[in-house]
């Protein structure tokens, strides 16, 4: 056989190899599912990084999940979340935000964990018309925290979560059935919790005096204070027998080791924040088992995932596996952050408009994981409320374990034990 | 009365711990006229050593610090050789944004290795003990830390004026270039302090460790009140430093007995009317 390469062969087997990337690529693009890209702030470091870690555990088992896309009006999308750290500061989350929104593109936006890193989020979100989630925060600092006018609501963001009514409905309740003296001790902090817990109209103060409780408040201190001996003279000199505030946890335990050592021995110590996480109450040593908190979420919730079936106890459990580590209460609400994210892009009517994607997570209806979620029954516009239950750290075996101890205002939910008084 | 000499005690207690996180920074300062930024960091990753070192051995935090101490005073020296030696020079610059970096490195290296759940050091019994001096109750643990505070800086100012090392302290301290000349080596002298100023850290990092919990990023908290009470007592001064420490602590209960929201800012406020009165501090460094 004869080869004959003359220069037209040559030139047209070049053209060939050179067009061919750019053609096939084209119908290669052409053939697959379009993406949609979902955006996700989280902080990953910093002094809430805490509220962050099953965020691996969570996603990948997500990423899993949606590999197949998800179906819309007859289409496969497929799903890319990109995460990035807000580094517990929310002018770094407002800073990640925007690079989602305007570098990467996103689709839809999420944030959780704590008003700082979903109100800076939301904020950008709202600025930039960009269809946000946020959960992992008490609706009131989200909604007030950033001007919400309970009258027009926002129109691309949207919160799922419980609020200062309930922590206080739940606190109040869990006292009630200790039946010790109606003398409660607060510590409330000069920070955005502390003031809006004290806060006289808002917060704690009406509806304590409202149900007998005689509530002494020495006052807002400085957070990562190193003296607490005049609210302890205080308390003790009122002979109150509950204590109560939103803390981080090195400002508890600086109290808690006070008190004991200046004899204050509360029968109740309830807490928010500062008692939230296992590892907080295991660094309190024995004085940490008795302590009672609220409770967002635990694996004996009876409720499941929407997207996967999985029940409440499996997904804790699937985390203590993964990691060796025992579970923490924001598991189920990342987990369920993403299933109302996957169900508004399974509902939108025209996924390539904001607008039609924001109004489908305005109709959302769905069972997660977490409880019901519906922005039709809000408190506010732009908010959805979960149930909300309160309970205690109770010794079991070598660590300690969160029981819910009451149930009045989420009956669905079982309680796990009784109150044990501390003392 | 009895209620306020009550406050008082407890803040003059709470002045002794103040004391202690001021004692290295004090030192360092004396001595080479480094603002170490990194020292609250350095004072948790102290509170860190401490707790991998109970973990391992199940040894009490008291004994945990007879292993903290040298490694830190190990770091420090390697730290300052290494590192802040380069630095230093007429500026004053560059060793503060070094610092700085350091401090930032050190807070993420803590959250890498230890994550961000807060450790606490438990020291058992000693913790809730206390003492009745009349009708007043005050904890064995900050009167422990007040008695470590004074401890250690009677034997710092001991070792300052009464022996070889302390006469080279004085002595780069004073002029750099003249010691030099007299056959110190000025680098040696200042790893040494460092050494010396981490090692007082230690005690400070395991006393707070057992105080309350800690987690990597609260570190920097604690530095204001240790530059508050070095500048209150005098710059260099060490038994001023002390008195610094115990006019801020009592400043700050006096502040929260009026009102907790005052506690800090009357803290604050003692600091800037001796900064106002008193530029130089209480007790500024008497010359040799």
């Amino acid at each position: 056989m004869k080869t004959d390469i003359t220069r037209r062969r040559i030139l047209a087997g070049l053209g060939a190899t050179v067009a061919a990337p750019a053609i096939l690529r084209a119908t290669r693009a052409y053939a697959a599912n379009p993406t949609i890209k979902v955006g996700f702030v989280t902080p990953s470091t910093g002094p809430l990084a805490g509220f962050a870690e099953a965020d691996d555990y969570i996603l990948e088992g997500l990423r899993a999940h949606f590999a197949g896309g998800i179906t819309n009006n007859g289409k496969t999308y497929n799903i890319e979340i990109i995460k990035k750290d807000s580094q517990s500061n929310p002018n770094r989350a407002a800073e990640v935000a925007a690079e989602l929104i305007l570098s990467d593109e996103v689709d839809i936006i999420t944030a959780a964990a704590t008003p700082d890193t979903t109100n800076p989020v939301a904020d950008q979100a709202e600025i930039n018309e960009v269809p946000c989630i946020t959960t992992d925060a008490p609706w009131q600092p989200y909604f007030f925290g950033r001007g919400g006018n309970p009258a027009e609501g926002f129109q691309y963001t949207y919160h799922f979560f419980w609020g200062l009514e309930d922590i206080i409905a739940n606190f109040t309740s869990l006292w009630e059935g200790s039946g010790v003296a109606k003398k409660v001790g607060g510590l409330f902090p000069n920070d955005a919790d502390g003031n809006a817990w004290g806060d006289a109209d808002l917060g704690l103060p009406k509806p304590l005096a409202a149900q007998g409780f005689e509530l002494i408040d020495p006052g807002r201190f400085q957070p990562l204070t190193d003296d607490f001996s005049n609210y302890i003279s205080a308390f003790k000199d009122a002979g109150c027998e509950i204590i109560t505030g939103v803390m981080i946890p090195p400002d508890f335990g600086t109290f808690w080791s006070q008190a004991a050592q200046q004899g204050f021995n509360p029968k109740v110590a309830t807490i928010g924040k500062a008692l939230l996480f296992p590892s907080a109450i295991e660094a309190l040593g024995d004085r940490g088992a008795g302590l009672t908190t609220e409770i967002w979420w635990s694996p004996n919730h009876p409720f499941k995932s929407s997207l996967t079936g999985t029940s409440a106890g499996d997904l804790a459990n699937g985390f203590t596996a993964a990691t060796g580590r025992p579970w923490t209460q924001p598991i189920g609400f990342k987990h369920a952050l993403f299933e109302v994210v996957a169900d508004v892009i399974s509902r939108s009517d025209d996924l390539d408009d904001f607008e039609a994607n924001a109004t489908a997570i305005q109709s959302t209806n769905i069972s997660t994981i977490v409880g019901d979620v519906n922005w039709a029954n809000g408190p506010v516009p732009n908010v959805s409320k979960t149930p909300l239950v309160s309970g205690q750290w109770q010794k079991d075996g070598d660590g300690v374990e969160l029981v819910i101890t009451n149930n009045s205002h989420a009956p669905q939910i079982p309680v796990g034990g009784d109150l044990q008084l501390l003392s | 009365m009895i209620e306020w000499t009550g406050v008082i005690l407890q803040g003059v207690l709470l002045g002794g711990l103040y004391a202690l996180f001021a004692a290295g920074l004090s030192l360092i300062f004396g001595v080479m006229r480094l603002v170490n930024i990194a020292h609250g960091d350095l004072i948790i990753l102290a509170a860190y050593l401490g707790l991998s070192t109970t973990m391992m051995f199940g040894v009490h935090p008291f004994a945990a610090a007879l292993l903290v101490l040298p490694v830190m005073a190990g770091i420090g020296y390697v730290l300052q050789r290494g590192i802040l030696n380069q630095t230093l020079g007429p500026d004053i610059l560059p060793p503060l944004l070094v610092t700085f970096g350091l401090s930032v490195i050190i807070q993420n290296a803590l959250l890498e290795g230890y994550s961000a759940d807060p450790q606490k050091l438990s020291a058992g019994a000693i913790e809730t003990a206390s003492v009745s001096v009349g009708s007043l109750t005050v904890g064995l643990l900050p009167l422990l830390t007040f008695g470590v505070a004074v401890a250690v800086i009677a034997s710092l100012q001991w070792m300052f004026y009464s022996t070889a090392l302390g006469r080279g302290f004085r002595a780069v301290s004073d002029n750099q270039d003249i010691a030099q000349l007299m056959g110190l080596n000025k680098a040696h002298v200042f790893g040494l302090a460092m050494a010396l100023a981490l090692a007082v850290t230690g005690i400070a990092g395991i006393l707070l460790g057992i105080r309350t919990s800690f987690d990597p990023s609260i570190g920097g908290g604690r530095l204001i009140f240790g530059f508050e009470a070095v500048i209150i007592g005098g710059l260099g001064n060490l038994w001023g430093t002390l008195a610094g420490g115990v006019i801020l602590g009592v400043a700050q209960t006096i502040g929260a007995k009026i009102d907790p929201g005052w506690q800090v800012l009357a803290g604050h406020i003692a600091f800037l009317v001796v900064l106002a009165v008193r530029p130089n501090g209480l007790f500024p460094r008497v010359q040799h």
